[in-house]
């Protein structure tokens, strides 16, 4: 954690926009600053210019490419600014300001466990990329959520499947594979990302297990960079205040739960 | 840049240009540090400043509306002691003027806490009787003239720094309460505050806002802010500093023509980071492409 990164701002033109499923789409964007040396976990806020949204909207880092220079999001289509960004074409441009966030997934060498619920598990791709073979479990409600294993194939150990109705994979929660692959797997540290209830049962479940974990936040935020106060939350074990955007998004789990 | 168009003195301060970072959008400036640089802008007006930390209001603080969005963060801070000790030492070793925004219960409290921040680093104070987020202190004082002038008071008495005072828009009357802290003998008057506003979260049937009501703000609410300048502008002698939805050098523009003497960037900062510098340098090409000498020369240019 707390990894400081200089913070940059561009006007990056669009060089992929399409969706995955229907309502998940893949973004990269040329952003050569940005590109140079994010940290996973840490995000970029987008902005279509003219655009009839307000404030700019946070993503995850799926991944970012020195070589050309770009940076790829993953967002689903869930209001006015995911919309509008499915509209934009290739060659258009966004701004974007990046790469936010101190707090970052932990890299150390190590077995780690990646567990990721919905759009949650774009952010893990990309700390999938940087580890050693991680085990990967993907959490979803059912067999068309569960698209995401491709993108974690290149670098994983071993990828699991849950899904709510058993249409892939494990049937239940992402929480109930755990003694499996806690059986299985030397795991050192489990990294979350996903819906606050799925993270708060994987927390729980490994601290069970006397294994780290990490988990990346999500609140409501307005800046992005620390000044609005929006999104700021106690830590549970410090009393400190903490800023999800500044500090995190990345958080020990004793912190948050 | 020139900035011989542009530098302006507002209430006994000298800025290098006219635009500032207003408070709770600019953090204490150095967070736009990689954004913009801050050695070049007019000044930085901190995030609100009260005796003792709070944490703000419980639930969801922020909310984006069409043009604009809605706050309800209800002061988070550190308290004046942790900004004293840690984050004015920092800010300080920048050569642009920190305006500390404060907040009190009391009159009296608005005092002792002016009195704390009687020190070198700080530029000046600016008077927050306008939150529309917190019970105590804030709106009370901001909507009642006799409250106002009494705050002003206690705060001048107490203090050797210039005292702005922030006026909020939740009146019938704006310059009833300007005239107020005038007459108490502010040094000069900033608005506007947020207006109260709420929204709803149609699929849980309750408020969004975890204070029910919260803070507009953007430039959905810039026609207001700027005919409040105008009328307030009219009504009293002392220097306004116009905010309230300015998004573009355009924006900063008007107000002047209205009738403020400096303006500053709120929500807008959260859009373009750089928009503190990149107003200014737009005004100052304004000067040299409309023949104008110094940007003063356009205050309140309406009211001719």
């Amino acid at each position: 954690m707390d990894k400081q990164v200089k913070k940059f701002l561009e006007e990056s033109a669009i060089v992929v926009n399409e969706a995955i499923i229907p309502d998940v789409w893949k973004m990269v964007f040329h952003a050569p600053h940005i590109a140079a040396e994010p940290n996973p976990g840490q995000f970029a806020n987008v902005q279509k210019t003219e655009g009839k949204t307000f404030l700019r909207r946070p993503f995850g880092i799926v991944d970012a490419d020195t070589t050309t220079g770009t940076v790829t999001i993953i967002y689903r289509l869930v209001g006015k600014g995911t919309h509008e960004m499915a509209a934009m074409k290739v060659g258009e441009t966004i701004s974007v300001e990046g790469p936010l966030g101190e707090g970052v997934f932990t890299t150390a060498p190590g077995k780690a466990l990646l567990v990721g619920g919905g759009v949650g598990l774009a952010p893990l791709i990309f700390l999938a990329k940087t580890l050693d073979h991680p085990v990967v479990l993907v959490g979803g409600k059912t067999a068309t959520e569960t698209f995401w294993t491709k993108f974690f194939e290149p670098y994983a150990d071993t990828i699991y499947v849950t899904t709510d109705d058993g249409s892939l994979g494990i049937k239940g929660f992402a929480v109930q594979a755990l003694p499996t692959i806690f059986a299985k797997h030397p795991i050192d540290r489990v990294s979350t990302c996903g819906p606050t209830v799925m993270m708060k049962t994987i927390a729980e479940a490994s601290e069970q297990a006397g294994i780290a974990c990490e988990v990346s936040m999500e609140k409501r935020m307005a800046c992005g960079i620390g000044v609005c106060l929006g999104c700021t939350f106690e830590s549970k074990v410090s009393g400190k205040r903490y800023k999800v955007c500044a500090d995190g998004p990345v958080f020990s789990a004793k912190e948050v739960f | 840049m020139d900035t011989n168009h542009i530098a302006v003195q507002f209430a006994g301060i000298s800025m290098k240009t006219p635009v500032m970072g207003a408070s709770g959008t600019f953090g204490f400036g150095l967070e736009y540090a990689d954004f913009l640089d801050i050695d070049k802008i007019g000044a930085i007006i901190s995030k609100g400043i009260t005796p003792l930390p709070r944490a703000g209001n419980p639930g969801v603080r922020v909310a984006e509306t069409p043009s604009g969005m809605l706050n309800c963060i209800g002061l988070e801070n550190p308290g004046v002691d942790v900004f004293k000790n840690d984050i004015l030492p920092k800010v300080s070793q920048h050569p642009t003027p920190l305006i500390v925004n404060i907040s009190a219960g009391t009159a009296e409290e608005y005092g002792e806490l002016a009195a704390k921040l009687d020190v070198d680093g700080v530029a000046a104070l600016e008077v927050n009787i306008s939150c529309p987020n917190v019970k105590e202190g804030g709106i009370v004082f901001g909507t009642k003239p006799e409250a106002a002038a009494a705050v002003t008071r206690s705060v001048k008495d107490h203090t050797s720094k210039p005292v702005i005072m922030k006026l909020s828009p939740n009146v019938t009357d704006i310059t009833v309460m300007a005239k107020a802290v005038e007459e108490a003998g502010a040094d000069a008057i900033s608005l506007i505050n947020t207006l109260t506003g709420m929204a709803i979260d149609i699929h849980t049937q309750k408020p969004l806002l975890g204070n029910i009501t919260g803070g507009l703000s953007g430039p959905a609410i810039k026609p207001i802010a700027l005919r409040m300048v105008w009328q307030t502008a009219k009504a009293v002698q002392i220097p306004i500093l116009g905010l309230g939805g300015i998004a573009s050098w355009q924006d900063a523009i008007e107000f002047m023509l209205a009738g403020a003497s400096a303006v500053a960037v709120g929500a807008y900062n959260f859009v373009n980071p750089r928009a503190v510098e990149e107003i200014a340098v737009g005004m100052d090409q304004y000067c040299r492409d409309m023949g104008v000498s110094h940007i003063s020369d356009i205050v309140g240019k309406i009211h001719e």
